[in-house]
């Protein structure tokens, strides 16, 4: 997994509240069985204006000029802001491997929802929540400064605006802790072996038929 | 110190409490489809490591299977869609190589994987199960703590047969009263989300408890759990009583003789205690609830099916009235539109949420002498296990169904969200049994209004909308 300390990324406004893994990454892209290539299928139905199909080429398809990833000024924006309840529905991973395989590397929103929030930092991507307030003024000035940028420290746990305003937001530190040194959950479980071995033992004796 | 449900099956489950604030969580039972594992699998075989409890793993292909008769004849190699053939095809070798009891394409017991587990008495009251789908929430039913997971956590439950989880807080949905005749589960739980709003219950296990949920039957507390998830809670829950040990008995993977009264004894003991503390208490007056209908894009934009369709002008605040007007444009609404005017181009009766025998049967019960409109194109239904068919066609459900117009259909996620054949175009209007009107969900362009199945079927018979109260 990628690790993740600091960036200073350009940021992409996506205005809109419930954003669902559907709408993230549309059905027909989720019969892959990798784990790469859905960046040019993020946010497909809003991004072009035909349908999308699996292991199409996408350069020659109309793009939806009016979305906000096919503006100029956003191109390569590593931030996406957007509002509430943020990855809502589908617990397909592939939301998060599209956010990433596009580009992104923090989202930035006032709420997220709760399955979304655990697939998302176990592929490096960084879920920043601040107040609705904050997100608001955000909103304000990435829309109002072309080129607008935000200085993300997660070992410090801050946000730093280009006027060097900088805003503080929680973390859970055992997600903090993995995602600065990109490591694989899977392998700190199995440290834990022998608890799990123990835990069978003990339950096999009062929950039997679990174990048959 | 008097208990809720999920903190009873939390501490049951309890591995180990780590400094962090994290904890080991042991997990019973473990569903694999064909969507969400193949990249799990991968990892496993990259890092070289084994399924850590092969039997606590069943298997079945659900979210792409074709659903036609014809489609279905030849097995996997007959499915058109090569994409889709190669996803089935994998969990199928996946399955074969380590060794996971799985329910193949045209195996009887195949089916969505939601109505197989608890059909198999693979969901059982007091396990923790999980399966990489937001849909898992349904086994919840069985006072069972079960969840959602993505492909990440796929693969940390097959290589250590746990999670690591953070514990949630406790949500009691209290529903009292008795339903009016021709109102369901469904209504139920779309009614909740509509007052709860779809992200009311992040980061809260939902309970449901009350008179109205006590009389329901396990198909109904599974319709209800399974749109937890719509609520934003990843889990739902019904404590377990005598309706949930009669539905468990005797089926496949129960336990039996011995351990069969061992586990009766413990599973009595699975409910909320009567003074367990909840974070949020919401309460719902039964006999109050009509039949529902979504008119937006998201599973809160629902309401009685004789209101109209809201006007934005009138929302609280700014967000609001933007989604709702994003919303109406794309479902091609007007504001104060009335509801039962909305004219339906399809409809599906089916997925994880109503495609059980009792959803069946009540679709049935008014589809029964009647004729499906002409000005629909489809009228779909499809069952939700090979198993839930075969029961339908023994009770005669499929005539009822074919007579009237509907096509009938092999089991399978199908038009739910459209990853086979089975879907919507651009524009369409459909009344869908199934738990997601998201934009696209059942189709590129496609409008989807979520409804019961006995209000599905109404609608097929009239074309539009119709409260189903005055047809019974």
């Amino acid at each position: 997994m990628q690790k993740f300390t600091q960036l200073n990324g350009l940021v992409a406004p996506l205005d809109r509240a419930n954003v669902d893994t559907d709408l993230i990454i549309p059905k027909q892209f989720l019969k892959s069985i990798k784990r790469t290539g859905f960046g040019p299928n993020l946010f497909d139905e809003l991004r072009y204006l035909d349908e999308g199909f699996p292991g199409q080429d996408v350069t020659n398809r109309p793009l939806n000029q009016d979305f906000v990833l096919n503006k100029p000024r956003y191109q390569n924006s590593e931030v996406l802001l957007s509002r509430a309840n943020f990855g809502c529905g589908s617990s397909r991973e592939h939301a998060p491997w599209a956010l990433v395989d596009y580009g992104f590397r923090a989202i930035i929103a006032p709420s997220f929802a709760d399955i979304f929030f655990n697939n998302a930092p176990k592929n490096g991507l960084l879920l920043i929540q601040l107040d609705d307030a904050i997100i608001d003024r955000l909103f304000n000035e990435v829309e109002a400064t072309e080129g607008y940028r935000l200085l993300v420290d997660l070992p410090a746990q801050t946000v730093t605006t280009p006027s060097g305003e900088v805003l503080s937001f929680e973390m859970d530190q055992f997600r903090k802790h993995c995602l600065i040194e990109g490591l694989d959950d899977i392998g700190l479980t199995l440290k834990d072996a022998a608890d799990i071995k123990a835990y069978e033992e003990a339950r096999a004796k009062v929950t039997p038929w679990i174990f048959a | 110190m008097a208990q809720t449900l999920y903190d009873k099956l939390w501490d049951a489950h309890l591995v180990k409490q780590r400094d962090d604030g994290t904890a080991l969580i042991y997990i019973d039972r473990h569903l694999l489809h064909e969507v969400t594992s193949p990249q799990a699998f991968e990892g496993l075989r990259l890092a070289g490591r084994k399924p850590w409890r092969i039997s606590a793993n069943l298997a079945t292909p659900d979210h792409n299977v074709p659903t036609t008769v014809k489609e279905r004849a030849q097995g996997v190699s007959g499915i058109e869609d090569e994409t889709s053939r190669i996803q089935v095809q994998t969990l199928d070798d996946n399955c074969e190589e380590f060794g996971i009891t799985e329910f193949k394409i045209n195996d009887p017991r195949q089916g969505i994987v939601h109505v197989v587990g608890p059909e198999q008495g693979a969901t059982l009251p007091g396990m923790t199960l999980v399966c990489g789908d937001s849909h898992t929430a349904t086994h919840g039913a069985f006072a069972a703590l079960a969840h959602g997971v993505g492909t990440s956590e796929v693969e940390h439950v097959l290589a250590t047969q746990c999670l690591i989880q953070r514990k949630m807080k406790n949500l009691l949905i209290q529903v009292d009263g008795k339903l009016q005749k021709g109102v369901t589960a469904k209504d139920i739980v779309l009614a909740v989300i509509g007052e709860i709003g779809t992200a009311g219950g992040t980061g809260y296990a939902m309970e449901f408890a009350g008179s109205a949920i006590a009389d329901l039957s396990m198909e109904g507390r599974m319709t209800i759990c399974n749109m937890a998830i719509e609520a934003g809670a990843r889990v739902g829950l019904v404590g377990c009583d005598q309706t949930t040990i009669d539905y468990v008995e005797g089926r496949p993977f129960a336990p039996k003789g011995k351990d069969w009264d061992m586990a009766v004894e413990w599973w009595k003991t699975l409910h909320s205690d009567a003074d367990a503390k909840f974070d949020k208490v919401v309460k719902l007056d039964a006999a109050a609830i009509e039949p529902q209908v979504s008119w937006g894009t998201s599973p809160e934009m629902v309401g009685s099916v004789n209101s109209l369709v809201p006007d934005p002008a009138k929302a609280g605040d700014e967000n609001l009235r933007k989604s709702w007007e994003s919303a109406l444009k794309y479902m091609g609404l007007k504001a104060n539109q009335a509801i039962t005017d909305i004219k339906l181009d399809r409809v599906f009766i089916g997925s994880c949420t109503n495609s059980r025998i009792e959803d069946l049967r009540a679709a049935a019960e008014v589809a029964k002498g009647r004729k499906v409109s002409p000005t629909l194109m489809q009228a779909l239904v499809v069952p939700g296990s090979g198993l839930v068919k075969k029961q339908a066609e023994d009770e005669g459900l499929d005539k009822i169904f074919i007579e009237a117009g509907f096509e009938w259909r092999e089991p399978g996620c199908s038009m739910c969200l459209a990853m086979n054949a089975d879907k919507l175009g651009q524009g369409e209007h459909c009344a869908s049994t199934s738990n997601r009107n998201f934009e696209g969900r059942q189709g590129y362009g496609g409008r989807t209004h979520l409804v019961s199945p006995a209000m599905a079927a109404a609608a097929a018979i009239a074309g539009h909308f119709v409260d189903v109260r005055e047809w019974s």
